[in-house]
Parts: C-alpha cells; structure tokens; sequence
C-alpha cells in the first residue's frame, strides 16, 4: 500500500516545528511503528535525519510509544497503542498525519519525542504504598475479595503512556493519578495512606502544569488500557475527604 | 589474565544451612557508615529497581541510571506469565527443596547448587513483599492468593496477576524506588546510558554515562557499582524482548576484566507468534501459561501441512485422528508441560520434518478447542444446565479462557488479524531469555571488586535453561533479597574510603574513551544502517547459534561475524552527531557491542561439546534424538576473557552434592 505521511519535524525543545510529507510504501502486515522504520530506513539510505519517535516493547505495555495519528491519541483503534496498530487497519493511498502529544506538561524534545517525566514526579509525591523490604506479613494473611483485586488490577493497568492527558482539552492528568490512587485505595495495603496520598499526587499534579478536569470523558475514550472514569469520581472523594479531615 | 582463579565464595556448612550463616556471620555495615556510602546501581528494571530501592532503604547513597525515560518503562514490565515461588499454598507437595530441585534439573545441571538453594529459600519472602507493596495478584473466590503451573514442573507454584504479572511487579518495586526518590535516598537518572565503568586500584568506582537529551558524557563516581542491565536476546536482531534490550553496560564491564559466564546459553521459547516478514522488527511472546490449557500438534500428512501453507485447509479442517499432538506423544509424562528447550527443539523437528502450518512452514498449532469444550462442560455443571447443548457448552468455555487468557488472545488477534477463540492460535519458537550473563559468585559480585551483577545480566541460577516464572523470582530475589546482605562483604571494608571523586584521572581517562569511541562510530560515514547491520547479525547467530548448532557452523557463524564487524567500523552510517538526541547513535554503540558479544557465544557454543539444555549440538544426541550432556568433560561454567584475536576461556567447576546428575527425562 501507498501512503503519505505528514509528519510533525521538530528539531529540539526550543525550535519551532511543522508538518511535512513523505511517502512510504507499507504492508498490511506492518504495525504502524514498522511503517515508520520503513520511512526511516529510507530516510537514512537518503543521508537524511530519520524521523525521532520512541518505543520499546511493541507490545503495548511498556508506555512507551506515543503517537498522535489522524488527531487521535494512538490512533484510529479502540484500546490499542500505537505500537499495537497494524497498517491493515489503514487504505492504499491514505493520508496519514502524526504528531507528538501535545500538553503544557510534556514538552516535546525532537519531533515526536516529548517528556514525560512529570507522570514520574506525580507517582513520587506519594503512588505507593510504604513498606521496606523484609517488612511484609505473610502473603495470605489479608485474604482479598476476588472481585475487588479484580477492580484493583484495572485501575493498576494503567501504562503511563499519557494518551489521556493529550486527549484531555486541559491538559488533564486526572485520569493516570486517579488510576493510581484507585489501585493503591482499592486494597487494604493501599488504605491506610489513601487520603493523604489523593492529597499530595493531586497537589503535585497541579505543580507540575496539568490542567483541571472538566469531566470531558476524551481521557477515557483514547486510554489504550481502557481504564475507567469512575477512578477520577474516587480521587475526587477522597481528595475531599483529605481537605475536610475525614479519614476514608 | 592468564590464569584468573574463579572463586564462587559459597559459605561452608550445610545447603540448607548456608544462607541463614552467612546472614547470621557476614560482615556489617553501621548506620552512620553506610549514610556515607555511595552504590550506584545502572538498570532499574525489577533487579534494579528492587535493588536500588532496599538499598536506599537501608541508607546507603544511591545513584540508579536507566536508559528509559522512566524507570516504569523498562523491560520486565513485558513479563506475562507469573513468578514462582515455593509457598505451597496449593498443598501439593512443593517445598524449598523441591523448587530448587526443579531448577537445577530444568537448568540441566549446569548452575551452582549454593545459589540455587537460596534462590527457591527467598522466593516466598518475594510473594509477600509484593503484596505487602500492593501487587494485584490473582485471587480465589475465598480471597487467598491462586496459583497456576508452568512447564518442566508438577506442582502449582506460580503466582500472577492476569497476563500481566510483570507490568505489576515492575510498578511495584518502581513505587518503592519511587519512593526512595521522594526521600532523596536514591538519586534517579532517567535517560542516561553507561558507556563505559571505571576502574580504580582494580576496583569498580564509577561509570561514565551519556546524557541522551543532550549528548554530554558524564562520569559518576560510587564506592561500588551495580549492574542490572538485562539480558542480551536481542544479538538474535529478533527477539521476544523490548527493542532497547542490549548487553553494552555488561559488555562494558567485560572490556574492563570481567568475565562474560555460558554466553551461548540462550532460551529459545516454544510460544511465540511466528515471523512475518522481512520488515519484522520484533517477536512477541505468547506466555507459556497458555500450555497450561493449549495443545501443540501438527498435521501428521505433510499433504495436509501444504495445503494449510497454501491456505486451501484450516486448522479445524483437519480431522483428530489426522493430527500428530507431537508433545503428548513424545512426552506423557509431562505431555505439553515439557520444558521450553525441549518443546522448541520438538517444533523445530516437526517443522524440518515439512509439517508446519504457516506460509513459511514455520509454525505449529497450539490449540484451545478441547480446552474449551472441558471449561464449558465444567460451567454447565457448576451452572445447573442440564444437556447443554454443543454451541452452549462453546460459549462457557469461551468465557473460561477468556477469563484466564483474554488479553493474549487479544494480543494475538491485534497481531495477526486472526482469531484464535475461533481457530487454533500458530506459534513458533523465538529467542526470549539469556540465561548467560556477567559471572558472579555467592555474593553477586564479579571478578572485578566492587562490581556486581544482578538479574537477567549475570549468569545466575537457571544453568543451561530456564524454568518459566522464574527469571521475575530471581530478579527480585537478587534485587530485594541477596544484594543489600552480600554488598556488605565489600562495603564493610570500604567504610574507612572517603567519597570516591570523579576528578580522578581514571575517570577523565574513561570519559575520552568514550569520546574516542563515539567520534570514530560518528567519523566512519559510510552507506549503510545500523538497523541492516543488527539484521545482518541476527541472521547469522540464529542460522549458526540458534535452536541447533554443530562444529562446522559455529566456525563459519565466528568468521562470518569477524568480517561483519570489519565492515560495519567501514561502513556504518550515522546521521546527526554526537553531541545531540540521537537515536541512532545509541542504537550504533549497542550493536557495536553485539557484534563482540555475538563472536564469543560462538566460541563458547564450539567449546561444549556437548548439548545440555538450551544448548543443542546435533553431534551429541540419542538415538531419539535427545540432547545429550557430557557431565564429565562439562559440568562447569565457562567464563570468557574478551581478546580481539581469540577470547579466552576460563572455568569453574561445578560440585553436586546434593542433587545426583541425571539424564533430564519428561517421559
Ligand atoms: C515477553 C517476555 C515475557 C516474559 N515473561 C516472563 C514471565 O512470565 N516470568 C518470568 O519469570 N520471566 C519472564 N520473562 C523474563 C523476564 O521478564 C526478564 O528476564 C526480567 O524481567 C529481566 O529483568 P532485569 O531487571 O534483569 O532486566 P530489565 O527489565 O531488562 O531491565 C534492564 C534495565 O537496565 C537498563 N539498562 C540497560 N542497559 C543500560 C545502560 N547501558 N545504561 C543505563 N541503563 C541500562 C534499562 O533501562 C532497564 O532499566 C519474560 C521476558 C519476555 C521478553
Ligand atoms: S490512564 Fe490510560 S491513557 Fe492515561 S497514562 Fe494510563 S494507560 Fe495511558
Ligand atoms: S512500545 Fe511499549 S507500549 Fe508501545
């Protein structure tokens, strides 16, 4: 299949950018991060930069991969990465436009390359539970309800890609704090910290340029691991219930 | 260094003994010492990320270094299946013992028994550790921990978390690192690389890094240095792991004296979706866990197997008594549960043989379709339908598999486009896991003082082959459990070194090493990429180095690599410079390595004239067609010295004294 590419070029954090086209020749087979090593490839027989993207497992679970295709986080796909997208899902002689995220919190470094060490900081200022090593109680000595470690594994899912905040018109990150504070308050381990962590994450979130949540639900729908919504409505109690005092 | 003495320092007494005296007896570091002490750790996947943060715990100064953007990115975060470990929460007869058991036969009897032993002691300290952090294990319906089983094993001991059991771990050894960064206990330095280690009076004091943003070398100083770098699969070009996956911070360790332990040790893995195409990039993994309930056959006609190929037949077309369930019927004992090297070797056999299913005739098929119909009988039961009907006992098994595999399944639809609910998923063996690594001894350590390996990076416990589920137990053993003791043999005779500075000359020496290095991979010009170059490589170790290897293919493989190397310092070409983001140019300095590394897996695949585990020469084996070790030429380690002209072998015995060698049968 024939395709043109229009292709966000940046050449460093302080340089202006812009769309520019190329054509590849691609297979249905490719996922859409073969395509583009195909285009690199080219590029560099051509003695020309290859494009900068980043990428990893091309399994969709390490975050890594982060395209804007056709003005959609990861792309067309629902629940998919953009290392999970496969060129079949795509016509001989499309259009096809990438871009980086884009968010006043994940400033691009070179084309497609942005930085998302702010998710890090967010986790920092207290997504965890705190317990040293060779402190812990025998494994089954808190039996878990089935149902519940289940809910706790879904919000846990999240990958940290940040599709929800490039998705979010404000620039939001409530959905990844919110998915990690629903994993850790979910599960006894995780209670006793609950209210003081909502507090300190979502401060953080706040320092970090992240926009307000405006319940605009595109978080939701562009999150490749289709966590839920309903963990904001939880980080929204609880971070409540941190301000007036109340423990749970 | 001719003649290098390898001592593995594992501590007198009794096996099960061991590791409880050397806790009991080992040397300590005070509090107020260890504030004073730097470790820098490089890799923070869940070796390094458990390392760095228990050690931050305890109060050492710790500097940890990720090439990733985040620590949360690294590669155990692919992980599927589940880590073991020796609770026997199952009550079906597992013990300390018996996982231990397992491994050194799984590994073929080519790992050391001391480690070993503590390996499967630690392993339910891990299990409880991770949940105590708020890892989502599966659960019963009576809100206990679940367990499934894993090939090369007869009890339940693997513990998991969907098919996602590495992702959670990972994030819970990240939020303790995390953590320890909050606290200003662990300094974090995310996309920073380690070229190269820095050595001084012969002991390993520091590192030098590039910054990857900028392009700036930098040299980082440390009373001791950690590494937890991964394994090296991907010398293969193809592999199961992540696309950064790369050997350069050990290789490095090695270009400064230490030595590189059963690097042709490599783990083939039996359930991977099989290539595609030229332009492939990477292989991806179906867990093993699918074995669990999947059944592996290949038509028995080869006029079958054509017509798959040629797609005039399907799977489903093909009548049961038509089909050869290889494994079930090689293997009764453990029928689909057999270890991987020997469920790879057997799909390689009946894909010689001209009976594989996919395109290329490599592939067989692992299929679900008796597992269905069973679950379903079994839902329909617990459910109270009498007579089900076929389409709904289909129905209730769907459901049942999906519960218990549904993101793989969906992971291969997204991959293939087919659907394996429908038809039987197609597979192929792939390179997954190295069990070859940096040599350490008892306490991790290297031979070069001060420098200690951890996790996928040394050549740790699975001997020739490892069991599934554990290389995330051994990762986070070493990481959570035998580092942060063993560290204090070297720490607590350095307690009197003040802080180790980077002004020194060895490390300015080190730095234009760097440089050096980086100018002439930048100053070559040439016309072709580096990616061509890492294709050309992996080619040449699969065809020679892979699933079977023979005398005269190794030499060929070895010469092949030396003029391959030759023409990539001709002719590799870079774009950008150096002192930039410049992926390429990460990607140059790895594959540089690999085509080191890729010669000296060679040399020591031609040195063992033998086939134990992964390790298959087709002039040692049974008439059957069974790997067939040599326990008096070979029981030991082989630990090689880099030499441009002839790397140099050097050994460790190994002495089993608790466990008798036999011929590693699944019968
Ligand atoms: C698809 C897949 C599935 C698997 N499933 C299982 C399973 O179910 N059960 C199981 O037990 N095992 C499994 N394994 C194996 C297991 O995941 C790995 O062996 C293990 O996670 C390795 O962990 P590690 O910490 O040693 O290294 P890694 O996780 O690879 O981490 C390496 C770290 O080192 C860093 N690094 C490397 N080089 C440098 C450098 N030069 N400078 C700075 N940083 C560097 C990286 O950034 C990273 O942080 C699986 C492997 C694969 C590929
Ligand atoms: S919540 Fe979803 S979109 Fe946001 S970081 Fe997590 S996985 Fe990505
Ligand atoms: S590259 Fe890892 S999620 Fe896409």
């Amino acid at each position: 299949m024939k395709l043109t590419l229009k292709i966000w070029r940046q050449k460093g954090a302080d340089k202006k950018g812009q769309l520019e086209s190329y054509n590849v020749e691609a297979s249905e087979h490719m996922s859409f991060l073969e395509m583009m090593d195909v285009l690199n490839e080219e590029l560099i027989s051509k003695k020309e930069e290859p494009v900068a993207f980043e990428h990893d497992c091309r399994e969709g679970i390490c975050g890594t991969c982060n395209l804007v295709i056709d003005g959609r986080p990861h792309g067309p796909q629902q629940g998919t990465t953009t290392c999970q997208l496969h060129m079949r899902h795509f016509k001989d002689g499309d259009t096809i436009t990438v871009e980086p995220w884009r968010a006043k919190a994940f400033p691009v470094i070179k084309d497609l390359v942005v930085d998302r060490s702010s998710f890090d900081r967010i986790i920092q200022a207290g997504g965890y539970v705190s317990v040293n090593t060779g402190q812990a109680p025998d494994g089954n000595a808190i039996p878990i309800e089935k149902d519940e470690a289940l809910s706790a594994f879904d919000a846990a899912a999240c990958i940290g890609c940040g599709a929800c905040v490039a998705a979010c018109p404000n620039g939001s990150a409530m959905l990844f704090t919110s998915a990690k504070v629903a994993h850790l308050g979910k599960l006894p381990q995780g209670q006793v910290e609950h209210a003081a962590r909502s507090k300190s994450m979502v401060d953080q979130m706040d320092a970090e340029g992240f926009g307000n949540c405006s319940n605009t639900g595109a978080c939701e729908v562009e999150c490749p691991k289709e966590i839920s919504i309903n963990n904001i409505a939880m980080l929204n109690r609880s971070y409540l219930s941190s301000i007036f005092g109340s423990n749970k | 260094m001719a003649g290098i003495e390898l001592k593995s320092n594992v501590p007198a007494g009794e096996l099960k003994q061991k590791w409880s005296d050397f806790k009991g007896t080992m040397n300590l570091v005070a509090p107020n010492n260890k504030r004073r002490i730097e470790v820098i750790v490089v890799g923070t996947g869940l070796a390094g990320a458990s390392a760095a943060a228990t050690l931050g715990e305890l109060g050492y100064q710790v500097k940890a270094f990720t090439f990733h953007d985040s620590p949360r990115r690294a590669h155990s975060i692919a992980a599927q299946g589940g880590i073991n470990a020796a609770k026997n929460y199952q009550n079906d007869g597992d013990s300390i013992y018996r996982l231990f058991y397992d491994t050194i036969k799984g590994g073929d009897y080519r790992s050391r028994e001391a480690n070993v032993y503590r390996l499967a002691e630690v392993s339910a300290d891990i299990i409880d550790q991770c949940v105590a952090q708020g890892v989502p294990f599966a659960r019963e319906y009576g809100g206990l921990l679940a367990n499934r089983s894993f090939g090369g094993v007869q009890v339940s001991r693997t513990f998991y978390a969907r098919g996602q059991t590495g992702q959670q771990l990972l994030i819970g050894a990240y939020q303790a690192l995390s953590r320890q960064i909050s606290t200003g206990q662990v300094s974090m330095y995310n996309r920073h690389e380690m070229l190269d280690l820095v050595k001084i009076d012969g002991k390993a004091r520091g590192i030098i890094t590039r910054n990857l943003l900028t392009g700036k070398l930098e040299k980082h100083a440390a009373h001791c240095v950690v590494l937890a770098t991964g394994g090296y699969g991907n010398v293969f070009y193809l592999s199961t792991n992540a696309m950064g996956s790369n050997v350069s911070a050990a290789w490095r360790g090695v270009r400064r004296g230490a030595l590189m332990a059963n690097p042709c040790f490599t783990q083939i893995h039996p359930t991977c979706i099989p290539v595609s195409g030229e332009y492939q990039s990477k292989l991806t993994l179906m867990s093993e866990s699918l074995r669990n309930d999947g059944r592996v056959w290949v038509p028995k006609s080869k006029e079958d197997a054509i017509a798959i190929r040629e797609g005039r037949k399907k799977g489903n077309d093909i009548a049961e008594e038509d089909r050869d369930y290889y494994l079930e019927r090689r293997y009764p004992a453990f029928g689909n549960l057999v270890p991987r090297d020997v469920a790879s070797r057997a799909a390689k056999v009946a894909c010689d043989a001209g009976n594989g299913v996919a395109p290329t005739g490599l592939a067989v098929f692992l299929d679900f379709a008796s597992a269905i119909e069973r679950y379903g009988k079994a839902a329909a039961h617990s459910k109270n339908i009498n007579n089900p009907s076929k389409a709904e006992i289909t129905k209730l098994g769907k459901a049942v598999v999906e519960g218990k595999y549904g993101n793989l399944f969906e992971m291969y639809e997204k991959i293939t486009g087919e659907n394996p609910y429908e038809n039987p998923m197609k597979i192929y063996p792939a390179v997954h896991y190295t069990m070859g690594g940096l040599w350490v001894d008892y306490n991790l350590q290297t031979n070069v003082p001060g420098l200690f390996a951890l996790g996928e990076a040394n050549f740790s416990d699975h001997g020739a082959n490892r069991l599934g589920a554990s290389a995330l137990m051994q990762g986070l053993a070493d990481g959570y459990f035998v580092i942060p003791y063993t560290i204090g043999q070297f720490l607590s005779k350095e307690i009197r070194t003040p802080k180790i500075s980077a002004d020194a000359p060895e490390f300015a020496a080190a730095e234009k090493d760097v440089q050096d290095r980086l100018n002439q991979l930048m100053s070559i010009k040439g016309n072709q990429s580096v990616e061509s170059f890492h294709r050309r490589l992996g080619k040449i170790m699969w065809e020679y180095c892979g699933m079977s290897r023979n005398a005269e293919g190794l030499k060929k493989g070895r010469q092949m690599i030396r003029e391959l190397r030759e023409e990539f310092y001709k002719d590799v070409f870079i774009p950008g410079d150096a002192n930039e983001f410049n992926p390429e140019l990460e990607k140059a300095t790895k594959v540089a390595d690999f085509l080191e590394l890729g010669e000296v897996m060679m040399c020591d695949a031609l040195d063992r004239n033998e086939s134990c585990g992964g390790h298959f020469r087709e002039e040692y084996k049974s008439e059957e067609g069974e790997a067939q070790r040599n326990d008096k030429d070979f029981t030991y380690v082989s630990a090689w010295e880099w030499n441009e002209t002839q790397p140099v072998l050097h050994k460790e015995e190994l002495a089993f004294k608790n466990v008798e060698l036999k011929t590693r049968s699944y019968k």
